[in-house]
This record gives C-alpha cells, sequence and structure tokens, in this order.
C-alpha cells in the first residue's frame, strides 16, 4: 500500500513522516513517530484519550486521517512540559492524585490545557463541561476538576 | 482506501463521478465510528474541508452563508452567527464533546441522517437551504427534503452539500432548541424540539415554525402547533394544543432510552418550552439585525 509523505510540526519540532492513508493520527503519532503519550480508548470518539491539539483545537487523534495532519500544527501530552520542567497542570494532577492508571491522563491534560488556553478562570461546571468529552474509569473524577482549578490558580499567578 | 482533499467543488465532484465507492466527509465523526463498527470502507475518503465555500461563514443583508464543513465550535463561537440564531448555534453546540466540536459539521449532522441530529430541527425551523454541488452543476433544496428515511439522503452519490442558506433573522424574531437526554452530556438525544416564532409589535404571534427530532424516522415538522399559535398570544390553552400536536407528530421508536409513551410527552413538553424560549427572545430583539 503506497504511503503518503506528511509534513507537521509536533510539540514545537518540525516532525515528517510516512502513512497509509486509512490510518488516524493517533496511530501515525504513536507508531510512526513514536509519541505513545495519547491512547487508544475507544477508537469511536467517546472516551478523550487520544486528545491532542491539532491548530490550537482539541481534537481526537483517532477521529483524524494521518494525511490530514499534513501542514498542521500538533500538540501532545509529551509536549507539555517546557525543558524537563513539567507544566502546572502536569504538577497539579501529580500532588492531587489526580490519576491511577493514568490511561486517561494525557486526555485530560491536553483537554484542561484547551480548557485554560480560552478561558484562564473557568468556574467548576465549565471545567466540568470542558471535560465531558474525557472518560475516567478510576478517579471519580473529583480530584481531576481540584487539579484543574488549583493550576488555573498557579497558572494566572504567573 | 485513498485520501483526497481537493482545492474545489469541481475538483470534488469529478472525483466523487470518477470513483465508484467515494465518500465525502467533514470532521469524521460519524464516518470513523461507522467504519470502526464494520460499515464498508469507502475506496476514496474526499475531505472537503480544503475548499474555500465548505469552510466559510459569511453574510450580507439578505441571507447568511454557511459552509458545510465548518466545524461547530466556529459557529458557536461566532459572536455574530450566535447571536442572530441562538436556538441553531445551542443546537450545534449539543453535537458531543469540545474535541467532537472541532471536527462535527452541519453537513455531516444533516447527511448521516440520524433521526436524532441535533442541529437539523433547528435548521429547519429557520428554513434552511442547502446547496448542493454535482457533476451537472448545483441545486438549492430545503434542508426538510435532504433526508429520506435513517442514513438515507436525497443526495446522489456524485452530489454533495457545498453551504447551507439562512435569511437574516428579522427584529421580533428568534429561534430556540431544547432536547432530552438521560444524562447531563454527551448522549444522543431522546427528543429534540427547536421552534421559531415571529411578533408583531403587540406581541401576537405572526408565524410559527416547530419541528422534532429523533421521534420519527425523519425530523418532522408540526404543522398542527404551527396554526394553532398564530394569532394568538400563547396562552395557556394555545401551549397545550402546542404540546398536544407535538406529541401527536410523533412516530418514535420503543428503546432502552425512551419508551414510545415517554417520547411522545416529553416531545409535547420540550416543544411548549421551546416555543416559549422563542417568544421570550423574540420579544427582545427590537430594531436592527
Ligand atoms: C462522541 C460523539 C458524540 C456525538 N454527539 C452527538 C450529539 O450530541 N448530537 C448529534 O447530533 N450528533 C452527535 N454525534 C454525531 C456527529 O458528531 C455529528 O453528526 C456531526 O455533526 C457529524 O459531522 P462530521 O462533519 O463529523 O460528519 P462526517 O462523519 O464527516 O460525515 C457524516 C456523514 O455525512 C456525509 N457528509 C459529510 N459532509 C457532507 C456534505 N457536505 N455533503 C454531503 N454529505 C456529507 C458523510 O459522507 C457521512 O456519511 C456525536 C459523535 C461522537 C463521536
Ligand atoms: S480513543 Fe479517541 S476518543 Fe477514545
Ligand atoms: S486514571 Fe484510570 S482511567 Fe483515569
Amino acid at each position: 500500500m503506497a504511503r503518503t509523505h506528511i509534513t507537521t510540526v509536533i510539540n514545537g519540532d518540525e516532525v515528517d513522516f510516512l502513512s497509509e492513508d486509512s490510518t488516524s493520527l493517533l496511530n501515525a503519532l504513536r507508531d510512526e513517530v513514536g509519541l505513545t503519550g495519547a491512547k487508544e480508548g475507544c477508537g469511536t470518539g467517546d472516551c478523550g484519550a487520544c486528545s491532542v491539539l491539532m491548530d490550537d483545537m482539541v481534537t481526537c487523534a483517532c477521529l483524524v486521517f494521518a494525511p490530514e495532519a499534513d501542514g498542521a500544527t500538533i500538540l501532545t501530552v509529551e509536549g507539555l512540559a517546557d525543558s524537563g520542567e513539567l507544566h502546572p497542570l502536569q504538577q497539579c494532577f501529580l500532588e492531587g492524585a489526580a490519576l491511577q492508571c493514568g490511561i486517561c491522563t494525557p486526555g485530560f491534560l491536553i483537554a484542561a490545557k484547551a480548557l485554560l488556553d480560552k478561558n484562564p478562570d473557568p468556574t467548576e461546571t465549565e471545567i466540568r463541561y470542558a471535560l465531558a468529552g474525557n472518560l475516567c474509569r478510576c478517579t471519580g473524577y473529583d480530584k481531576i476538576i481540584r487539579a484543574v482549578q488549583e493550576a488555573a490558580i498557579q497558572m494566572r499567578g504567573n | 482506501m485513498k485520501y483526497a482533499a481537493p482545492s474545489s467543488v469541481e475538483e470534488a465532484t469529478s472525483l466523487l463521478s470518477s470513483s465508484p465507492s467515494a465518500q465525502v466527509f467533514a470532521g469524521a465523526t460519524d464516518v470513523v465510528p461507522q467504519i470502526r463498527a464494520g460499515r464498508p470502507v469507502p475506496d476514496v475518503l474526499v475531505d472537503l474541508k480544503k475548499i474555500d465555500e465548505l469552510v466559510s461563514l459569511t453574510n450580507d443583508a439578505e441571507k447568511w452563508t454557511v459552509g458545510a464543513a465548518i466545524p461547530t465550535v466556529r459557529l458557536t463561537e461566532d459572536a455574530a452567527f450566535s447571536g442572530e440564531f441562538p436556538g441553531l448555534s445551542e443546537a450545534a453546540g449539543l453535537i458531543g464533546s469540545d474535541q467532537i466540536q472541532s471536527r462535527s459539521s452541519l453537513g455531516g449532522n444533516l447527511c448521516n441522517g440520524s433521526p436524532a441530529a441535533d442541529s437539523v430541527p433547528a435548521l429547519v425551523v429557520n428554513g434552511a437551504r442547502a446547496l448542493i454541488a454535482g457533476p451537472k452543476g448545483t441545486r438549492l433544496i430545503d434542508v426538510s427534503d435532504v433526508v429520506t428515511g435513517p442514513g438515507e439522503t436525497c443526495l446522489a452519490s456524485d452530489e454533495f452539500v457545498v453551504e447551507f442558506e439562512l435569511d437574516r433573522m428579522p427584529s421580533r424574531s428568534a429561534d430556540a432548541y431544547l432536547r432530552m437526554i438521560p444524562r447531563t452530556e454527551m448522549d444522543i438525544a431522546v427528543v429534540g424540539a427547536g421552534a421559531r416564532i415571529v411578533l408583531s409589535e403587540d406581541g401576537t404571534i405572526t408565524d410559527a415554525a416547530v419541528a422534532l427530532g429523533a421521534v420519527a424516522p425523519t425530523v418532522v415538522r408540526v404543522p398542527a402547533a404551527e396554526e394553532a399559535l398564530v394569532g394568538t398570544l400563547a396562552d395557556d390553552d394555545t401551549l397545550v394544543a402546542v404540546a398536544a400536536a407535538a406529541s401527536d407528530a410523533c412516530n418514535p421508536i420503543d428503546d432502552k432510552r425512551g419508551t414510545i409513551d415517554y417520547r411522545k410527552q416529553v416531545a409535547g413538553v420540550l416543544a411548549k418550552r421551546a416555543v416559549l424560549i422563542a417568544i421570550e427572545r423574540a420579544g427582545q430583539r427590537n430594531g436592527d439585525v
């Protein structure tokens, strides 16, 4: 099967890769680019474990065909930390025990970042709606909401 | 499967005409789950998002032109559009999560043909038209005529929706959309109800449109409710008649998400509430659009 050459900017670096047209962006990121942070929970847009920012919009990478990413700018969870220093969201998830098995965490972090980029001071309701596309089978969500609230406070302080 | 991203309507129609099982897509939020569930994979998937008309949102004195492939988040975040069509904007904003909103389109919501597609009752009450492109050129048809049954449209396999046209909302007119789901987010409508109301200066209803989703094989208009409303101030008796007409217009399925009786009753309640919201909004829309 012919493979298409795709040029993207991922986590700030220009990245070229080859992919079959039917491959999802999620599988291309994981198998061709070697970024395994985004996870496949469902493959159908329901769980959000595969969330990435594509041209600054939070998207399920499982619903994107890899060739659609040609020319796009992508942020995955691997791009959140800044030269070894965790993003405030990551730090607050760790300190607030907002994860257990961790499968959902990369998706929550990306969706939370998308929210805070647009709305630095969200209400609890706004956070819950913004994270409605992310499912977690372990935490019961409360600690995740608290971690996002805490990160928002810290980020506004900076 | 091959991926193609034509940059013009003509290029897209010729691709569709030349490949037997080609299929268009915008956000793929229906297409990918369907393929994952075992639907045959088309030999060419035609991405419509690189065609300018399909992703532009414009207006002039007469109408709004809404590209069929625009991600719905762009509609809900456009203050002018969502201010003029709060009901349609709310309906579009109910589609899935933020992750889905960055991809889902009105064209896909309509042409997927789901009876529960949230934006469709709101498009229908606003009298939206769809500009359809095919190998022989374009034609303009009412959105209410596009879907012919669950998963079925009147489009030929080499046709697609380029854009939607919506007349500018006159003063003292407004729309509304409500849906009932068992959860607060991320679910498929058990009932959806759209309404659009035009008021005279003294508050009398001079025109009304009511449409229901998820209660029949396609979205249905409710002419009996519309007739009951026109010429009234929407007094209690009128609203009882609206609810009864909406319940009567239903031909719903019976499933784990709602029994037939439940869906009929909820349809009546939601239609009435959507009408009341549209009336309240219309009353506040005085003067220029
Ligand atoms: C997690 C999740 C939650 C969802 N929640 C909702 C919800 O709450 N309410 C709701 O209504 N829907 C919901 N959906 C369904 C879906 O997101 C919507 O129907 C969406 O609007 C489809 O748009 P799309 O651009 O992604 O369509 P696509 O998947 O790209 O296309 C859908 C169908 O329409 C055809 N098509 C697309 N564009 C055109 C065009 N311009 N002309 C002709 N045919 C076209 C395609 O060939 C395909 O058959 C949900 C989906 C997911 C995955
Ligand atoms: S894997 Fe993409 S939403 Fe679940
Ligand atoms: S921590 Fe296990 S799914 Fe969320």
